[in-house]
């Protein structure tokens, strides 16, 4: 025991131990919201409970399990704490029973299924969450067109058809009549600039009102379009089901998003409903104040942020690394500055969003407005939060580290092939631009790598310089000039904690934060891969030098 | 011997030796060189003539090294150095301020201790200098490159494969692949500075026959640790130590017939 002690034997156990811990923690974080984030996308079965309700009566309930935990509960007449196990179930119908979700103590449950009910169907709408029930028949235009067998084949039929108007529908409206929103707002704004500058005459006058009367003109016809469709969408008509109530709801078919029969499907369905759920989860539109559809603009927005700040931060890091460690002369001052710019990675976060917010957003920003836009005004075009405010300050935010990386890359550079470079007749500028820099650009990715990971994942400083809860147009679209940086936009990181804490519907919203949250990680992950594979490529090109 | 003594049978030596018939490239005049406050060279005189291999020997820390990085400039990039004196090339004051450092450069070539080729391909080593003036006609570059390639008799091994990565030949290449780079912007003078002492005997021997076939072109000093190297590949052979020029001369006389006692001293081995 004494020689194991010598040998130094138990720091290897130390050191191992830590380790195993720190993995451990790793995947665990890793499982458990890839399992709780990925459990979303699955379909869950239906099950059908009959519950003793305090005052004797009797309730059934439909719906799916999405939780169970003990609750600590006072025996009354023995005063012993008993632990009660508690279902959490999603009961759907937020329009009949005003809840989506129910804890229901085990213990009132009287009668269960034992086996789940096949026929049980469930259908997602754009408006008030789920349905669970039993279809009963289709109606349009107040007849009944179809009852019992007959209405699944044709609901199937009909909900494909209300999809593929959906589409239609909103491509007009978002596309084309944005597009057209969109141009009219630019002649609108030229007009007041015409105006504001006194260049206003009668001929420009006229080319405006002639643009704007054509621009009129195509709306008018895309608005045609759209009110057949409409009208083609609401003659679609509806579905009646009977709720575990005894009631009976109709769910017009143009609100229905998809429906299905967890309790009859096959794995094949079940993977196909999955890599479904996933598809509207990535490419849709939130719905419900963020807490269902999908989070497709702020995966947008939160490539779209980090992409900016990295053309922001690379050359500004990268001249700054430059110029310290090849042309500034050692000394006070140069230690001074070293010194700040290893500091300015410790500042919070949150202090960067203030700076940003005063300085970007209402000192650049509004200095913009009036020199530029002047006509706009009061309603500013960059004196507000905005992607390109949002960029500058994660661009701030992560110079440093840019930075100190690309100055330890620089000096990892042998001097001998600087020499080389010099004794061959380069300037200093030629050489570091055409030997220097290019086998320092491992290094530049590295700093650029670590940028990216903690810009995406940054929430504090955005809420102040550009993120919303939910923006009406995406940073990036058909119109010209294709990338608006004064908008705002939504970010991943934001959605969490905005769908995880600020949403009134809490216990629905739970699944998507762990959803959104895998997805965070996931684009985290897959930029630093990138990045990752061309530093090692490059590494690879340069590896003799090391030797 | 007093060190009075010395250094003026050192000038009547230096002033007696002769050079005559011959072109003079270089030409150093009471050349001094200062680290900080601490003096690394002590007033210099020499001449170095043209299309002739010009060695320097000596100890470690004699100077030679600094000597010779003072022929392109190339301690002006050390911000403590300090120079005094005159330094031309064909008459050309090489350290005025009309001098333009980087052209100066390209006139006097230079090869490293250590093999020091960029990490890109053997063609574009080789054509590294010539893009650097702006040269970028492909014929031109590679009619240069094969040149030079040959000049520096690497040309038959890396023929087939001027595009690979120039880090994956072997030292005693690369190093004659930077002989190769410095040649192909044409200098005037190439600047040897122990070019073999990082290499294997065979890739040594290969450098000295090419010092010899080089000189036909260009005018070559080196420094070197290695007498038998100096006595086989140079005409002239300047002795250096502690900062002086201590004996300059024609090669075998040097080794066969030394002036001064500190000189037999060190070319037979007593110290080093």
């Amino acid at each position: 025991m004494k020689a194991w002690f010598k040998e130094g034997e138990h720091w290897v156990w130390f050191s191992a131990a830590s380790v195993s811990i720190s993995v451990v923690l790793v995947l665990g974080l890793l499982s458990m919201i890839s399992v709780r984030g990925l459990v979303h996308f699955w379909p869950h079965e239906v099950y059908d409970y009959q519950l003793k309700t305090d005052d004797g009566q009797f309730e059934q309930i439909v719906g799916e399990l999405h939780d169970t935990k003990l609750k600590e509960f006072k025996n009354q007449q023995t005063g012993v704490i008993e632990k009660i196990p508690q279902f959490l179930m999603k009961v759907g119908n937020r329009d009949i029973y005003g809840i989506d979700f129910r804890w229901i103590n085990t213990t009132d449950i009287i009668g269960r299924q034992d086996r789940l009910d096949d026929d049980v169907t469930v259908i997602e709408r754009f408006e008030y969450g789920n349905v669970y029930g039993h279809l009963q028949a289709i109606i349009q235009n107040g007849e009944i067109i179809a009852e019992q067998e007959q209405v699944l084949p044709m609901m199937q039929q009909l909900v494909s058809a209300s999809q593929k108007l959906y589409q239609q529908i909103n491509r007009i409206e978002k596309v084309t009549l944005g597009g057209i929103n969109y141009q009219l707002e630019q002649l609108r704004l030229d007009q007041k600039k015409f105006e504001a500058e006194g260049r206003l005459n009668a001929e420009v006058q006229a080319t405006l009102d002639q643009q704007r009367a054509e621009l009129n003109a195509q709306f008018k016809e895309q608005q045609s379009i759209l009110t057949g469709l409409y009208s083609e969408f609401n003659q679609l008509g509806e579905v009646t089901l009977r709720l575990a109530g005894g009631q009976v709801i109709h769910v017009p078919f143009k609100s229905i998003v998809r429906f299905w029969l967890p309790n009859n499907m096959t794995m094949t369905d079940k993977l196909g409903f999955f890599f479904n759920s996933m598809g509207h989860f990535l490419l849709g539109d939130p719905r419900e104040a963020n807490t269902e559809g999908g989070v497709f603009p702020a995966i947008v927005g939160t490539i779209n942020m980090v992409i900016l700040m990295a053309i922001f931060v690379t050359p500004m890091g990268v001249i700054a690394a430059v110029y310290m460690s090849e042309y500034a002369k050692e000394g006070m001052v140069l230690k001074i500055v070293r010194i700040s710019i290893n500091n300015l990675a410790g500042v919070p976060s949150i202090v960067f969003g203030i700076f940003g917010l005063g300085f970007f957003v209402y000192i650049i920003g509004g200095s913009i407005d009036e020199m530029f836009y002047e006509y706009a005004l009061p309603s500013p075009t960059f004196g507000t939060p905005a992607l390109l405010w949002a960029s500058l300050t994660m661009a701030l935010l992560t110079l440093p580290v840019v930075i100190v990386s690309t100055q330890e890359g620089l000096s990892r550079i042998p001097t001998a092939l600087r020499e080389g470079g010099l004794a061959l007749g380069a300037t200093q500028s030629e050489t570091i631009m055409k030997i220097v820099l290019p086998m320092s650009m491992p290094a530049i990715m590295t700093g650029l790598i670590l940028a990216v990971a903690r810009a995406a994942g940054e929430v504090a400083p955005l809420m102040l310089v550009g993120v919303v809860k939910l923006a009406p147009e995406l940073p990036i679209d058909f119109n010209a000039p294709f990338i608006h940086l004064d908008r705002k936009f939504m970010h991943l990181g934001f959605h969490i904690y905005d769908v995880g804490f600020q949403s009134p519907n809490v216990e629905a919203s739970q699944p998507l934060v762990y959803a959104t949250s895998l997805l965070l990680v996931v684009i985290i992950v897959s930029l630093n891969l990138g990045a990752i594979t061309i530093r090692n490529r490059l590494r690879e090109k340069y590896k003799a030098l090391d030797n | 011997m007093s060190e009075q003594n010395m250094s003026v049978a050192l000038d009547r030596d230096h002033r007696g030796m002769n050079l005559d018939g011959e072109e003079i490239a270089m030409e150093v005049k009471n050349w001094n060189l200062f680290y900080g406050s601490k003096q690394a060279l002590q007033n210099i005189n020499m001449q170095l003539p043209k299309n002739r291999v010009t060695a320097f020997i000596g100890p470690s820390g004699c100077g030679k090294s600094t000597l010779l990085r003072c022929f392109n400039r190339m301690n002006d990039l050390i911000s403590i150095v300090r120079v005094e004196g005159e330094m031309t090339l064909y008459k050309e004051d090489m350290y005025s301020k009309m001098m333009d450092v980087a052209a100066l450069r390209r006139r006097v070539g230079m090869v490293f201790q250590k093999p020091n080729p960029f990490p890109k391909s053997i063609f574009e080593n080789v054509c590294y200098g010539l893009r650097l003036q702006g040269l970028n006609d492909k014929t031109v570059l590679a009619e240069t490159a094969e040149w030079a390639l040959k000049g520096a008799g690497l040309w038959e091994e890396v023929k087939d494969r001027l595009d690979e990565n120039a880090l994956g030949l072997s030292g005693g290449q690369q190093q004659r692949l930077c002989i190769a780079r410095a040649i192909a912007i044409k200098p005037e003078v190439l600047l040897l500075d122990e070019p073999t002492s990082a290499l294997d005997p065979i890739s040594t021997l290969a450098i000295e026959e090419l010092i010899f076939e080089l000189k036909k072109e260009f005018t070559i000093l080196i420094v070197t640790h290695n007498m038998q190297q100096a006595a086989r590949v140079s005409d002239y052979t300047a002795f250096m130590y502690m900062g002086d020029l201590i004996e300059y001369t024609d090669t075998d006389s040097l080794f066969t017939n030394p002036q001064l006692k500190r000189t037999e001293d060190y070319i037979s081995g007593r110290y080093g």
